[in-house]
């Protein structure tokens, strides 16, 4: 599938900044539009571990597009997991074949890695709540249908997040401009504003007060899936550096007879294999309810992105010349797994996450 | 000989035909296939192996006329060996109803035939007593081209093969195949029960979908081994060698016609 709707086009969506909706409706359509929630209203019902597998694929084809299906996931898995009967019954049949998309709403201009400090309020007026304020770095903005919005119903502090879903047309609900970035591109990104915006409390996922957590726990899955992109973007990487030192010659060899440049692709293998072996254990830590799941996921994310980049960018070198071409695929996957590193999580706040649990744990063999 | 006798029917108001439907597992097709340093054959092990691209559309065809209500059920067959079993949940994936897989020891598959291949399914075939059996026209692993004629000629059944089309006939009595032929296409009338060979452009196979996965693990795979069905699989050809093709050598190139054809004449290709 990746090889036939999804690889060919990598390059064109990438230049043309375009929001291939309709390669995602045909791979809803294989079932993967909600591969881990439950299959009573149309998702998978699989685990983290076949959800990682899925994305590393596809990936493969287009990073940005495995990405964005990622946050898909994560957005109708929240609400599998948390919401309300009527809630799960009306929004995952249209999100699990993507007849309807989502966004995740976290960050703002003021709060990144400090997101408990979110300052989007969500004042109470009756049955429903009134949103101000604003998202920064939103994907999907602007095209996407359902917003899961982290906002304030309650004091300073994480306990005073609340995460409630806003669709698409509501009265003041307004999109930014279109950021222009350096990979991604095949994705819109926006700030996201509400202003006197008024959604009904039934839109609200989960008691008051639970949002951050719930934002938190959507990430764990977060991580592991993002992670799983940059496998692919690696991958791919490798196998196309490899692919152009047995077609390269100079100096009378191939490139792939130099030691040097044997030696690369050796460690190549080894950043990306011990990668991917991380991120499935993540997966199956997630899958199997260990309570040490998040801080392995956050290793994963921080392993997994960090020595991929590594990955691509060392095939990139191996290109010479060629991979700094945009003709060539390698720099599109360095663009776009460049990002990896900074989103759902900084992997400054990775490594925060990971001390805390070593040293949280002293004591423990 | 095997007469199977069935109810002339319309086709369109019976509840369908029975398909059985034969799937092979080879090398895939993307592979970089290498010869074994013992020129013994190729290398197989380790090497990623799928369906027979020809078997899918085989498959797909069937999974179609299910669709279309021409047919009632479908069954997919391998001969192989145990790894063939994901062949057939491929199969199964994709909307076929049950499995059957005949499993060939190890020592016994590199010396497999279609010669063997089409006994056995002739054998299945009397159990089943399918009215239409849909091959692959070949499998791209040894390019033989033969099962499928062979199948008919045990079963003395009608065969069509290289079909780039499969539909009721006229009256509905029969099934209409439009063949890829050398001088073009040919549309020709088979009764069934028949054999029908896939070629490349009947159809296009889809996509197996996630949940149809997860299904497939559940629908019905029986096994059967050549003894059960009392088939023997002495081999009838011994392969001697198999060898790299010769590493195409460079061109000359010409600047007229008249070197053209002096270089032909001095190589003795024109008088």
């Amino acid at each position: 599938f990746t090889q036939n709707e999804v690889a060919p086009h990598m390059q064109k969506w990438d230049a043309e900044h375009i929001f291939p909706v309709e390669m995602f409706t045909k791979t809803a359509a294989l079932g993967f539009g909600a591969i881990y929630c439950k299959e009573e209203h149309g998702g998978s019902g699989l685990s983290r571990l076949d959800a990682s597998l899925i994305f590393e694929a596809i990936a493969t084809g287009c990073v940005t597009s495995s990405a964005y299906l990622s946050i898909h996931n994560m957005c109708a898995w929240m609400i599998d997991s948390t919401g309300t009967e009527e809630q799960r019954a009306k929004w995952l049949p249209q999100l699990a074949p993507m007849s309807r998309l989502a966004s995740y709403c976290l960050t703002e201009p003021g709060s990144g890695s400090d997101a408990a400090a979110l300052k989007t309020t969500a004042k109470s007026d009756g049955n429903y709540y009134v949103l101000n304020g604003s998202k920064a770095f939103i994907s999907g903005a602007g095209a996407t249908d359902l917003y899961l919005v982290m906002c304030r119903t309650g004091a300073d502090g994480p306990k005073g997040i609340s995460c409630v879903m806003v669709e698409k047309d509501t009265p003041g609900l307004s999109f930014g401009k279109i950021e222009r970035k350096l990979g991604w591109n095949a994705q819109p990104t926006r700030e996201v504003v509400f202003e006197n915006c008024r959604v009904p409390k039934s839109n609200r996922l989960g008691p008051e007060g639970s949002g951050f957590g719930l934002a938190m726990r959507g990430l764990n899955g977060g991580r592991v899936n993002i992670a799983s992109c940059s496998l692919g973007a690696a991958h791919a990487s490798l196998l196309a550096a490899r692919e152009y030192m047995t077609v390269r010659k100079q100096f009378g060899k191939q490139l792939a007879e130099f030691q040097a440049l044997q030696f690369q692709l050796a460690e190549m293998a080894a950043q990306l294999v011990s990668s991917r072996l991380l991120v499935r254990q993540a997966a199956q830590s997630l899958d199997s309810g260990d309570p040490g799941a998040p801080a392995v996921c956050a290793l994963a994310k921080l392993h997994a992105t960090e020595q991929c980049f590594d990955v691509c960018n060392r095939a990139l070198q191996l290109f010479g010349g060629y991979g700094y071409l945009l003709d060539f695929p390698v720099q599109q996957y360095l663009r776009d797994s460049r990002v990896n590193c900074i989103l759902e999580g900084t992997n400054q706040v990775m490594r925060m996450l990971v001390a805390r649990d070593i040293i949280g744990r002293l004591g423990d063999a | 000989k095997y007469i199977h006798i069935i109810n002339k029917a319309d086709m369109a108001a019976s509840k369908g035909l029975k398909i059985l439907v034969g799937c092979k597992r080879v090398i895939d097709y993307a592979v970089k296939v290498r010869v074994k340093p013992d020129r013994s054959g190729v290398v197989t092990e380790g090497v990623k192996h799928s369906m027979n691209p020809f078997d899918e559309i085989a498959v797909e065809e069937a999974v179609r006329m299910k669709e279309k209500k021409l047919a009632g059920e479908a069954v997919a067959i391998s001969v192989g060996p145990p790894q063939s079993q994901e062949t057939l949940r491929t199969a199964l994936a994709m909307g076929i109803d049950r499995a059957i897989h005949v499993e060939i020891p190890l020592a016994q598959l590199e010396k497999l035939q279609p010669i063997h291949v089409s006994k056995l399914l002739a054998k299945v075939c009397e159990s089943e007593k399918p009215d239409l059996v849909i091959l692959g026209k070949q499998a791209i692993d040894d390019d033989c081209n033969q099962t499928g004629q062979m199948l008919a000629a045990l079963l003395d059944w009608p065969q069509a093969t290289f079909a780039s089309k499969i539909e009721p006939s006229q009256d509905s009595k029969q099934l209409r195949v439009t063949r890829e032929v050398d001088g073009g296409l040919e549309t020709i009338d088979v009764s069934v029960p028949a054999v029908v060979t896939s070629d490349l452009r009947l159809n296009e196979p889809r996509y197996a979908t996630l949940p149809n996965i997860m299904k497939a693990k559940k629908k019905p795979l029986a096994k059967m081994s050549p003894d059960q069905l009392g088939v023997d699989l002495q081999p009838r050809q011994e392969v001697i060698s198999v060898e790299d093709p010769p590493v195409r050598k460079a061109g000359a190139k010409v600047e007229s016609v008249e070197d053209l054809v002096g270089k032909l004449r001095e190589k003795g290709l024109v008088k």
